[in-house]
Parts: C-alpha cells; structure tokens; sequence
C-alpha cells in the first residue's frame, strides 16, 4: 500500500502496480483539478494493452472506492472497441457507472454495442445487451426497445434471458415504454426454458405486476419447471405464485371443521410423502364438500415442496411463505422441519426467520410445538435473536408445555443481558395471562423478582405483577402490600407509577398502607418523573373518595404542589381531578359519579404478542420484517369468495404435454386410476381442473344420476322423456346436497351405490345419457369417436359370432356406448329441444383428459377429450374401465332369444366390500317380453357367496338391461353356477374370474411399496424372465397391458424402467403388488409378490400372456 | 432488488461501493453509523434500518459490514441475505479487510457478474470462477511477467447447459472422489449435566474431481437417520424421496452436497461431560473457578482440540488460574476466558482452577457465566451416519474414492 493516505486517497488502489502510476500520480497532486489524471488518459491512449488494463484497474478501484473519474469519460470511452476482453469488461463497468452523467459521450459508445447485438456468438449479444440496457441514457430508449425485442425472439435462451433482465431496467429509465414491454415480457413469458422463466417473472414483478391475467396460460408451465430453474428465478416465481394463488383459488381453510375432519381421516396418510394420498384425498372430498381445491392449486403445492430440500434459505423461505399462505391447514406443518433447519444459519438469516416463524407461531401454534427445544435462547445469541426466540417460545407455550419453558425462562432471568431479562419478564407475564393454570406461579416467582438486585429486573417485574394483578386483585393484597414496601427503593419511574396505581386502584384491599404511600409520595412529589406525578394525582384522587377523612388534607396538598408544575398536562390534570371530587356549591351532577368514575372496574389489559395480524403481509418480504409497507411491497389480497373461472389456464394439448415433466405424469397415472376408481364411471382425472364444482362436480353427478334414474324410471316408465328429464335434474340437486352432507370418506361407496341402482336401468336410459352427454359436452363427433372405438374392440373380441344378424342387433345389445350412437341418430330431433330446457353446466372445457368409461355416460367433452388417443398423454389415460372384456354368459341361440353376457366392473361392490361386482347384461332377442329374470338355485364351492341382482320383472322385445350382482370368489377361480330363470325357461350358467378380477387397487407410495414388498419374500415372491411383445415397447403399453389383465392400480417409481402395480384381493385383502422390470433388448422381469401363492402364479401367468403377445 | 453495496470496516472505514442502479450517495451510511454507535456489540447493530428513501440491510461477517440498499422489498429479505453470504463463503476463502482492499478490482468485477440490475444473475462459483479466475500466487506471478488478466479468455458456457454447476470438458489424471461427513453436535447442558437440548448437524462436503460426466450415486447404510436434509442443486430429489439415495451429477472441485439434521434427542451422544464450580464472593471482590472436563460417551475415540471458553461478567478484572493440562488466556477487554487444552487424556482430567479477581465496590455479578466448548473428534460421526457406498455410473474409469468423518462441537453450551 502507498505511504501517504493522502496518495492513496486519491489513487485508491494503486497497490496492484505501483511501478508506472507513482510519479505522474504524485503530480496529480498538486496539478490543478482539469489535469488530476493525466497520467490515467496517457495510459489509456497507448497502444500497449498492459497500460490500458493497468490504467482502467487503477479507475475502477477508484470508482470502487467512491471516488469521482468522470473527467476520463472520453479517454475511456475511447476504448469500448479494445480487443483485450478484460480493458472491454472494465470499460463496461466504468460506462454504465458514468453514462448518466455524460449523456451525449455515451452516445459515442452505442454503435459499438449495437454491433455487439448482431454477433454470431450468443454470449456476446447477451453480453452486449446487458451493457446497453444499462447505460442510463434516455436518448437511446427506442434503440433499446428495439433491442429487447429482437432478443426476446433470439435462438438462445440466455440471450432471451438478458432481454428478460433488460426489460425492468428500460422501464425504470422511461415507463412511458410500459404497453410495448409489457408485450415482450408477455411473449417472454410463454417460453419454456428454464433458464427464461425466473428472469421473466421477475421482470413481471417489476414492470406490471398487477397484470395476473399474463400469467394464466403459464401458470401450469411455471409450476412444472419450478424445480429447475435457478435458485433465485424460484424465489421470484414462487412469490409471484403465491400472490396469483391467492387470487384465483379459494380459502382452503375456509372451512376449518372440514379439515379435520379430512386430518382425521388421513390416518393412512400419516406419512407427510404421501403426498398423492393427500392429494387424492382431498380431490375425493372436494367431489363431496362445498370446498373443492383446485387441481391447480394442488399442482403448485405439490411441485414447491420438494423445494423445501433446497440449500438456498431464500427459496425455503419462500416455499415457506407459500404454503402458510396457501395450504390447507393439515399441510402446513411440513414447512416446520425446514425453517428450523435454517436457524442454525447466520444471525442475520435467523433473524428473518425466526420473524416469520414468530408470526406464524400466532396462527398455527401446533406446528412448531415438537421443535420448541430449538428456539432455546443460548447465551451467545445476539440480543435481537434471543428477544425473537423468546417470542416464539411464547407462542408456543400451553398447558402441556408450560412447565418447562418456565423453568427456561428462569434460567434467562438471570442472563448478564438486560434488555433480555426484561423481554423474558415480560414473556413470563403472558404465558401468566394466556394460561391460567400457571398464574399463581408466575406471579409467585415473579414476586421474588421484586426482591432482584438489579433495578431495571424489579421495574419490569413491578409492571407485569401490575397486569397479572388486575386479572384478581382480591387475592392478593399481600403482594401488593409487598409493592408499597418497594416503593421506597425503586427508582425506574415507570415501575414507581405501576405500583402507585396498583395501590390507588385496590386501596380497599390495603385499607392502611395506602394513605401512608400517600404521604410519603407527597413529601418527594416535587422531585418525581411526570408519570410518577400522574400516578400520584390519581392515588390522592382515590383515596380522597373512599377515605376522605384520612387523606383530604393529603390530597389537597397534592394537588396544589401540582397546580404549580412546570407540566401542563399535570397541572390540567390537578385542575381537573379537583373539580371533580371536591364538592363545592358549584360543582356539577358529574361530582357525585366521581367514585364511580375514577374507581369503575377496569378490565386487565391483554398482553397480546407483537406479532399479532403481522401475517397480512407476505411472509418473508421486508414488509413484514418491518411491519410496515415497503415501497413496491404487493399487497397479499385476500382469498376470493368464489373461484374465477379457471379454464383460463387451459392450454392446448400440445403445449401442456410438452412442458410436463415425467415426474409429473407419473404422478398423475396414479392419481388416475384412484379416481375412476372411487368415483366409478366419470374419472375427471389428472388436471381434471374442472374447476371442480362446476365442471368435474356436474360431470360426476350427472354421470351418477342418470345411472341413479334407472331405478326410478323403472316405476315411471311410462313417463314422457321432458318429464324424466326434470325428474333427473331435480335428483342431481338431491343427490348434491346428500353429497356435500355425507363426508369424503364414502365416495366409493356412494358411487358404488349409484353404480348398483343403475343395474335396474331400463331403456330410457341410453337416451338419457345421450341427452346429458350432448347437453354436457355439445360435442357429439368426440363421444361417437371413443365408441366407435369400444365398439371395434368389441368386435374383435366377439368375432367368433360372425351371424351378420347377430351383427346387426349386437349394438345394443352389447354396450352402452354403441347404443347411445346409434339412438342419437333417432332422437336427434326431440334431443334439440330438450336441450334447450336443460340447464346443466356448460362442459368443462379444461378436462384434458377425460376417460370413455364402460357405463358410459362420461361426458367427454371438447376437444381435450381427443387426448385419451393422444399418444404423449396417453399414459394417464388408462383406466382400467376402458378396457373391461365382455364374457358370453348366454348365447342367444342357447338362451333362445335371450342373451346375456356379464363383465366385471371393477367397482367396488357396495352391498358388501368382500365381494366383486360383476355387471350382467340382459338382451331379448325375441318378439316377445321377457318376464321375471331372475337368479336361482347358486350352486357355489363352500365359503363362496352370491348376491342376486333385484328381480327383472319386464324385458321387453328388443331392448337390453343391464344389472350388477356381486359374488364372494374366496380368491379363488372357482366357478360360480347358477340357474337363471325367465318366466318360461332356466338356464344354467356359470361365472368363472380371470384372477385379475378378484383383486382391487390399493394405493402405495414407493416407500409403502418397498415396505411392503420387503414383507413377502421368499415364498411369497414369484419372479419369471419374458421376453416382451412386438407391442410392449414402451411404458405406456405395459401399464395398459398390465391394468387390463388385472384390476391394479399403479404405484409411482422413481425409474422409468420399472413399472410397478399394486392392489389387494377383494375377499381376504391380501396384498398384490407386480413388479415389472424391463431390461435391454425387449426382455423384462416380472415379479409377483403376493401371500396367496395360487393367486401369485396365476396372475404370473396371466401377466406375461398379456405382455408376451 | 439490491440497489447498492457498501463494505464498511469494522473501524466504521467505507472501502468499497457498488451500486447497481443510480449512484445512491454514501451519505445514506450515517443511519448506519448512528446504529452502530447504539449498539455495544457489533452484533447488536439492527440487520433492517429504515430510511427515509432506502432501507439499510446489515449483514456482518468477519469484523466487516456488508451493507446493502434498497429501494424495493419484493424478493424478500431472505434472498439477499443469502447472496452476500455465498459470495463471502464460495468465493474469497478467507474473507477480510485485507484480501478484499487488495483484489478490490476482482471483487468488484464479481459484483458486477453476479448481479444484473440489482438481481441475482450467476452466483455458481463454477461459473464465476470460469468468469473471472480467482487469484492464485502462481498466476499473479505469471500475470505480471506475461501482462496476461485474471479475466477468462473463455466465455463461460456453464450457464447454457443445463447442468449449470458442471463445467464441460473436465479432465483429470487421477480421478478421484472425497466424501467428508462433519457432523457438529448442538448442545445446551444444565448445571448438573442433563441434556437440556441437543440435536446434530451434518453436512457432506465433497471434493469431486473426476473426468467428463460422471453421474454418482451415494448410499447409506443408515439412510433412516437421517431427519431433514436439504441439498445442493444437483441431487435428484426424486430419487432420495423413494430411495433414500444420493444420485446426483457433481460439480467439479469443492462442493456441499448436503447438509442434515438429527434432532432425536435420545440419540445425540454427549461426548463430554464439564464439573465446574464457578462462585463469586459477595466480599473480597474475588471468586473461585474451578473446571474439570472429562470423557463421556466418545465410542472408543480421543477428544481432540478441546477448547473451554467462558464469557466473564464485566466486573472479572482478572484470572489467576492454573491448568494442569494446556494454557489458558483471559482478556480483560472482552472478558473473555479461553482455556486451550488440546487432546483429551482419559486417565488424568484436565483441570482449571483458581481464583478471580473482581471489580471492587462493584455487587456480585448475579449470573455464573456459562461455557462454550469446542472439540473435534476423527474418524466418528456421532450419530452413526455410516456411508455404505459410491457408485459412479456414465464413465468407464475407477475413481479413487474416500469418506473421512469428522465430529465437532457446534454451539456446545453448558450452563451453570
């Protein structure tokens, strides 16, 4: 370093080199100002690059250390056009750090940057770009729009991200630009990089951050990539979600019963990973209760929390802030874990922290209760952390732990630290006040307080006695006995005052003492503090109402030392109190309340914590570290009433494909299959955001009522169509209202219910549910184009029946779906009309996935519907209800006319759990009806159990009915024979299971899975090599094949070269859980672990036929 | 939005400014300089002070303030907090008045890369580090004689790929991969030794130098253990969630890699246990000390670099102690007491013992000061963490590969 700091001052750091700059440099000196850096210009004007570098060194470190350069401008801008990259880098900080100043010099450097703009190497225009959009020169605004713009649309993302970076710099320097960046940042924001979107929300942020609607059609995509976006691109990105969140979805919390009633609930949920269970979960309840969440809203909450994990405390906190401000209250808890993890960061880190734990610790106490240790104070803390720990551990105290944070907070009294031993008196004083139990103990320790040798410990003891005390002055005319003895040795003016009012304010209680406090206080009154001398008016004004005879003189005599004071407000208030309660002739009615005024109960104060309606501001901003509004702060607003239309962030197929991660998908194919389970027919499944209540909600109620109206339609069958028509409607809104009463936890059932009523359906009903379908989904060619499709797999199934007359009737007569296409076409014209009566819900437009179920009716809609063919989708779409095989129980030959044929439902069959539904269908063939169809004389292996379907009193020619019946297999493929009667003929018939029919999915997570597998080894663990079919190359066909054959439900996997299944037998309920494994070269490995080992083979079998073919 | 940076020394010295924005004057620092005389300690100093027009953050570090402005609060407080920290941690090393006065033309180029307009742009000391090459004796030697930069000829393409921490194109001779598990153990001790609270604090740092793209997966035997962990960028989330391994593409060099928690209190071995009778006499203005420490649970290892540090109450004038193992060290000024004792012989405990001398006509000091202890022991993770084995995948070639465990004490606190 140099010798003289007057040289250094001037040179700043010319240590690095010292050898040139000394003499010209000491020159400097003493030159007059115009010629100070001289020896800087004729550096920078030779040609040598070393001087130049040297030269542009030695003026940044004087920038650096505030100095002023501005007079070198033009020798340094000289040299924007250097070669040397470093004199380039340095000429750059030195140009955006003056060009403000010199404007028109500036000018002088644009071309070299807009030359920049055109280079092929993408860092170079990225780089050119941040240095133009930095240079602070109105001039060039439209050069710089015109520059973002063409970066907005570069090949290279990074150079996008620059214009993304660029964007709020413009808008800061001219905001008249405010229209066109707003376009850019909306164009920005459609990109799908990664490296894109942090820096384009943040723009958003700054620039229009009110603009939500930008952000609708990216809201998916934004939450899909989260998770690799840079850290500090998460950060933006999740607090401008959290702000769009509170926007567009509802309270979760709004019903706060409602959400006990679903942490109950989740009992097989324990685990916090189960995320999907929980999510599942609350889809299943949003199908029931007045409060849906949003798919989206869970979609955001889902892709944030692995975040918690991340290293960055900024994006904890922010995930953090996210999930206290949007989460369902039983989900909150999560984010506990993690921000206690970051208190062991740096102080400054732990004061943010622990600031917001602070405030939500006021909120959701339960959550941090088992990290309560962690906020113990240690002695080497800064004041600030051990204050804000105190205040947490206040918050959280209760009855339960209140004994050892007492005896915590002992330990503290005694800290060398005295602003610290204040705050935990204080502490002490609200857990007394909040927990009742503890008061006599809080008031006894602090009492011998009162006997501390320190004085500012005993003031602050006196004022907190001084609240508990009002809570029940009656008990304790001791202590405040004790007080008045004190009052003689404290000096804090403040801790004088509390006791003076305390012994003023229970004078009755300390009948004695009270007027001998009077006269020692009058003799020192002149010599008080202000608040002490207040307090002193009012004892003497007390005291001279209830024991005037003793105390008038006193207080008379106070009060005329304090009618001279030098305070006014004193001598007011000595004015006042005379008035008052002496009478004299003239004194008014108010004299004779004088005792009820000055001495009317006053209710105890409430020691409320600071931190108390701190949370309506976003957690984590500086707004509420301060605890006021920061410039630029957004508002936090408050959840809507009711959601804004959600299919705004519906995205054309393409798009959202796209951008969904694997992961995701994966997840959702799990997702999937639970809800076409539950919820039978109509799976609104994956980001089935239908906007639930009205979408998915309409979707499923009308799916289940029409199957509900079969019944009634029995007895009314005579009834006109319209009239049916209402009835339906009037029975969904029925059916709605049971459903909102009836709690979440019985929507299988409940659909399985609706799902057994409809077994009595008559003929109406495939015209019903063309109506509800058209009405739904105004989109005939899409629901003709999923039948069409059933309809050829059933043909390939049934071709052994090659009779083309066969062909003709087997329309109806097979399905629900063919036959509804074939009715449109007759009941077009009335359907017209009827559909203007109705008044279902528009269709979902959003539903990009929406399974054609077996009972049909699924009301696929738009164009999103198309997708369930969509090849990158397709492996959410499968549903184990779309490709449920048809079994002949009846030919129509045999069945002279009658033909039957069955299939298993995979619904849960409702009546009894341990049973498996099997869904038969009735056709007559014949001329005339058939009577009385009905089940007679089972004839079943022992243990095995039939409930019959409900007799079919009427079949008429030419129509089919379809029922549900439910048979106990005992987990076996045993053969279930059976007569079945007409009013005319019986015929025998038997129902054997495929063995993937006598199981039922189950839900596991990996782990669970593991776990689970862990169990059954060795015996129970059947594992055969197969070489895969030409068919089976990829994931999506071995699921279907997989789901096809047995009625599993998939388990999510971390590697996508294993697909694993789960589910458990209908009877015993032992586990199943297939595990196919594929390997290079088409070969694969499946294992079977399942307790019944017979069922274990069989499924082997099964499994590799299908996956083999 | 971070609008401008001041580093103030600890001797209130403003030596180097960075604005991002407008020039902000650094009159603004007086608010700070009025704070700072307000409190005692530096630590002391409010990490938010208001202004009329910005809002002052204060971060201090290594006896230096880092100061920030800003005008707007969007991006929360957390996330700048946060930058600084990295910036001290990643990249200087050793981060102090001097190593910054002297690369203050480095630093401020960093300062310029890291951040754009106030907002985070590359802040991977990978990236930086290929920005702008730290500075190595070696090099600056080289630098002078052949007038070459510190900037880097190369333009970073680790910001393009999508693997942002892993520069392209590494090659090494030897390669080799270095696990170290560090484990502190978080402790508060009553006076009569019970556990008032302690948890562990792990972190894994690693030291990755393996050619190309290697994809690594660590696994542990006792994977369970673990409570929360957070990780760096480059672990795959996914794949710990469902198989509680570590499978992650490294950064090349000196790396966290995770870092966890165990908080079961049951579990966190003590390994120390602390007998001290500290009394100050009500006359005589003195007191007596006496401090033996001994072994507790260990599992069979040495204590080693054992360090007792005792924060005195202001009126401790002086200390006339005698060790009978290391050497001990009061400074009146800070009231400090450090007792540096070193290896820890189970069959003669080390010893402190003598007498103070107080203030006099000062009162007694009401608190017994309590104790800060320091210790390391190699070759144990406390909890039992146990790495069980690295597999690398995507190369052809066999690393060497090692995991050394460390136990430290970190905030170790025992009180009296």
């Amino acid at each position: 370093m140099s010798a003289s700091s007057a040289f250094s001052d001037e040179k700043g750091g010319s240590a690095s080199e010292p050898e040139y700059g000394h003499d010209p440099a000491s020159g400097g000196i003493f030159s007059s100002d115009y010629k100070r850096h001289d020896d800087l210009k004729e550096m920078l004007d030779s040609n040598k690059d070393s001087l130049k570098l040297e030269a542009m060194k030695r003026i940044v470190a004087m920038i650096a250390r505030g100095k002023n350069t501005s007079d070198l401008f033009p020798a340094v801008v000289k040299n924007v056009a250097c070669k040397n990259i470093e004199v380039k880098k340095l000429v750059y900080v030195y140009l955006v750090r003056y060009a403000e100043e010199q404007q028109d010099l500036a000018l002088l450097s644009i071309s070299t940057f807009q030359r920049g703009l055109k280079d092929p190497n993408q860092l170079i225009r990225a780089s050119a770009l941040r240095v133009l959009s930095s240079i602070r020169v109105t001039i060039i605004v439209p050069i710089m729009m015109l520059a973002i713009k063409e970066a907005a649309s570069d090949m290279s993302p990074y150079v996008r991200k620059t214009a993304a970076h660029a964007i709020p710099k413009l808008h800061s320097l001219d905001p008249e630009q405010k229209d066109q960046l707003i376009e850019v940042i909306e164009k920005l924001l459609a990109d799908k990089t990664t490296l894109v979107a942090g820096s384009v929300v943040m723009a958003f942020e700054e620039v229009c951050p009110d603009r939500i609607d930008l952000i609708h059609k990216n809201y998916r995509k934004l939450c899909n990539l989260l998770i690799d976006v840079e850290e500090w691109g998460q950060v933006v990105i999740i607090n401008m979600l959290t702000r769009y969140a509170r926007t567009q979805f509802l309270n979760p919390n709004v019903n706060e019963s409602l959400l006990e009633d679903s942490s109950e609930k989740a009992f097989y949920a324990s685990d916090d990973e189960e995320d999907e269970d929980k999510k599942t979960e609350a889809a299943a309840l949003a199908k029931r209760k007045p409060y849906v969440m949003d798919p989206d809203h869970r979609l955001l909450l889902r892709n944030t929390k692995p975040l918690l994990q991340s290293r960055n405390a900024a994006v904890v906190m922010a995930v953090a802030q996210l999930y206290f401000h949007l989460a369902p209250k039983a989900e909150v808890g999560i984010i506990a874990k993690a921000l206690v993890r970051l208190m062991r960061s740096h102080s400054e880190v732990q004061y943010v922290v622990l600031q917001n734990v602070a405030t939500m610790t006021i909120k959701r106490r339960g959550m941090f209760e088992p990290y309560l240790k962690s906020f113990y104070i240690r002695s080497t803390d800064p004041t600030q952390i051990k204050i804000l720990k105190l205040e947490v551990l206040t918050n959280l105290a209760n009855e339960t732990n209140i004994s050892t944070i007492l005896r915590e907070f002992q330990t503290y009294i005694k800290s060398m630290d005295k602003d610290f031993v204040a705050a935990s008196i204080q502490a002490i004083g609200r857990c007394a006040t909040n927990i009742g139990e503890v008061r006599d103990t809080c008031l006894n320790g602090l009492v011998q307080l009162l006997s501390n040798r320190d004085e500012l410990v005993v003031a602050e003891s006196v004022v907190v006695i001084k609240k508990l005390l009002q809570m029940q002055p009656e008990q304790h005319s001791d202590i405040i006995k004790h007080m008045a003895k004190l009052i003689d040795n404290i000096q804090v003016p403040m801790a004088r005052a509390s006791i003076l009012w305390l012994i003023g304010e229970y004078c009755e209680h300390v009948p004695k003492i009270a007027p001998d406090v009077l006269r020692k206080m009058a003799k020192t009154f002149t010599n008080e503090e202000d608040i002490v001398k207040l307090q002193i008016i009012n004892l003497a004004a007390k005291l001279y109402l209830t024991n005037s005879k003793q105390t008038k003189l006193l207080t008379q005599y106070v009060l005329n030392l304090a009618k001279y004071d030098q305070n006014y407000d004193i001598r007011d208030r000595a004015r006042f109190i005379r008035q008052l309660i002496v009478p004299t002739d003239k004194s008014g009615a108010l004299s004779k309340y004088a005792k009820k005024l000055f001495l009317a109960l006053k209710p105890a104060p409430v020691l409320e914590s600071p931190f108390k309606d701190r949370d309506h501001f976003q957690l984590g901003s500086l707004s509420h570290l301060l605890n006021a509004k920061a410039g630029g702060y957004q508002e936090l607003p408050d959840w809507p009433e009711s959601a804004p239309d959600p299919s705004v962030r519906n995205v054309e197929i393409p798009d959202w494909s796209k951008c969904t991660s694997r992961k995701d998908r994966k997840e959702k194919k799990v997702d999937k299959p639970f809800y076409s389970d539950s919820e039978g027919e109509s799976g609104p499944t994956e980001s089935a955001d239908s906007e639930s209540d009205s979408g998915s909600g309409s979707e499923s109620a009308s799916a289940s009522d029409e199957s509900g109206s079969g019944s009634e339609s029995e007895e009314s069958g005579e009834e006109t169509e319209s009239e049916d028509e209402e009835e339906d409607e009037e029975k969904e809104k029925k059916r709605k209202k049971h459903l909102d009463k009836t709690k979440a936890k019985k929507p299988a059932e409940e659909s399985a219910e609706s799902e057994q009523s409809s077994g009595t359906e008559d003929r109406k009903r495939g015209r019903k549910a063309v109506k509800n379908q058209k009405s739904a989904s105004e989109s005939e060619s899409e629901s003709e184009s999923s039948e069409s499709e059933d309809e050829s797999e059933e043909e390939s199934e049934e071709e052994s029946e090659s009779d083309t007359d066969i062909r003709k009737k087997k329309t109806p007569v097979s399905k629900q779906p063919p036959k509804q296409s074939k009715k449109e076409s007759k009941k077009e014209k009335q359907e017209m009309s009827l559909l203007d009566l109705d008044d279902f819900e528009p269709a979902p437009t959003s539903a990009p996935v929406t399974p054609v179920n077996f009972l049909s009716s699924s009301l696929v809609s738009d164009l999103e519907g198309l997708s369930l063919t969509d090849t990158i989708l397709a492996p959410t779409t499968i549903a184990p209800s779309g490709l449920i095989k048809l079994y002949e129980l009846l030919h129509r030959i045999t069945g002279e006319g009658l033909a039957v044929e069955y299939c298993f439902s995979r619904q849960p069959f409702s009546p009894d759990p341990n049973m498996v539904a099997v869904q038969i269908q009735f056709t007559n063939n014949t001329n005339s009806e058939t009577k009385n169809l009905h089940i007679k004389e089972p004839r079943l292996q022992s243990g095995m159990r039939i409930r019959e379907f409900a007799e079919i009193e009427v079949l008429a020619a030419g129509e089919s009915v379809t029922v549900v019946m439910g048979i106990d297999f005992c987990d076996s493929t045993q053969a279930a024979n059976f007569q079945l009667c007409t009013h005319t003929r019986k015929f025998f018939a038997s129902i054997q299971p495929p063995v993937g029919e006598l199981m039922t999915p189950v839900f596991l997570t990996e782990n669970d899975f593991k776990k689970e597998q862990g169990k059954l080894m060795g015996m129970n663990e059947i594992s055969e090599k197969l070489t895969l079919g030409e068919k089976c190359v990829n994931e999506h066909v071995i699921v279907e094949r997989v789901t096809a054959t047995a009625n599993l439900s998939r388990v999510p996997c971390g590697s996508d070269k294993e697909c694993r299944f789960a589910g458990k037998t209908v009877s015993s309920g032992c586990l199943v859980l297939v595990t196919v494994a594929t390997k290079e070269g088409g070969r694969a490995q499946l294992t079977v672990n399942c307790e019944k080992m017979v069922i274990g083979t069989m499924l082997v079998k099964d499994i590799m036929q299908a996956l083999s073919q | 939005m971070i609008h401008s940076l001041f580093l103030i020394s600890n001797a209130g010295d403003l030596f180097l400014e960075k604005h991002w924005k407008s020039v902000i004057s650094r009159s603004v620092c007086d608010y700070f300089f009025e704070a700072r005389e307000k409190a005692v300690e530096p630590d002391n100093v409010p990490p938010v002070i208001r202004t009329p027009h910005h809002y002052l953050i204060n971060i201090y570090r290594e006896k230096i303030f880092f100061k920030l402005m800003f005008l707007f609060s969007k991006l929360g407080v957390c996330f700048i907090v946060d930058v600084l920290y990295r910036m001290c941690a990643d990249y200087f090393g050793e981060c102090s008045e001097t190593t910054i006065k002297d690369n203050v033309v480095i630093v401020y180029e960093l300062l310029e890369e890291m951040l754009d307009n106030g907002f985070p742009l590359a802040t991977e000391s990978n990236i930086l580090k290929e920005l702008i090459r730290p500075p190595t004796i070696l090099r600056s030697m080289v630098n002078t004689i052949t007038g070459s930069s510190n900037v880097g000829e190369t333009l970073p393409t680790g910001q393009l790929s999508t693997i942002p921490w892993r520069r392209a194109g590494v090659k090494y001779t030897n390669n080799e991969a270095y696990f170290d598990v560090v484990e502190e153990i978080d402790a508060i001790l009553d006076k009569s030794g019970t556990t008032v609270f302690a948890e562990i604090q792990g972190v894994i740092d690693a030291c990755v130098k393996l050619s190309g793209m290697p994809d690594l997966t660590l696994s542990f035997m006792n994977p369970r253990l673990l409570d929360d962990v957070s990780f760096h960028p480059c672990v795959r989330y996914k794949r710990w969630e469902s198989e509680r391994v570590i499978a992650f593409i490294p950064p090349d060099g000196n790396f966290q890699l995770m870092s966890y928690h165990i908080s079961a209190q049951n579990l966190v071995a003590i390994p120390v246990y602390v007998k001290q009778n500290i009394s100050f006499f009500e006359t005589g203005s003195s007191g007596r000390l006496d401090i033996t420490v001994g072994p507790k649970q260990t599992m069979g290892k040495t204590l080693e670099c054992l360090v007792v540090t005792v924060h005195m109450p202001k009126v401790v004038l002086s200390a006339n102690l005698s060790a009978t193992q290391g050497t001990y060290n009061y400074d009146p000024v800070t009231k400090i007491l450090v007792w540096d004792i070193g290896k820890l012989n189970p069959q003669k405990l080390p010893n402190l013992k003598g007498s103070l001398s107080l203030q006099s006509g000062a009162p007694k000091p009401e608190e017994n000061p309590s104790l800060n202890i320091d210790l390391k022991i190699q070759q144990l993770a406390i909890s039992g963490l146990k790495v069980n084995r690295l597999d690398v995948y995507g190369e052809k070639y066999k690393p060497f590969k090692g995991v050394k465990y460390v136990t430290k004490a970190g905030k170790f606190q025992v009180r009296t």
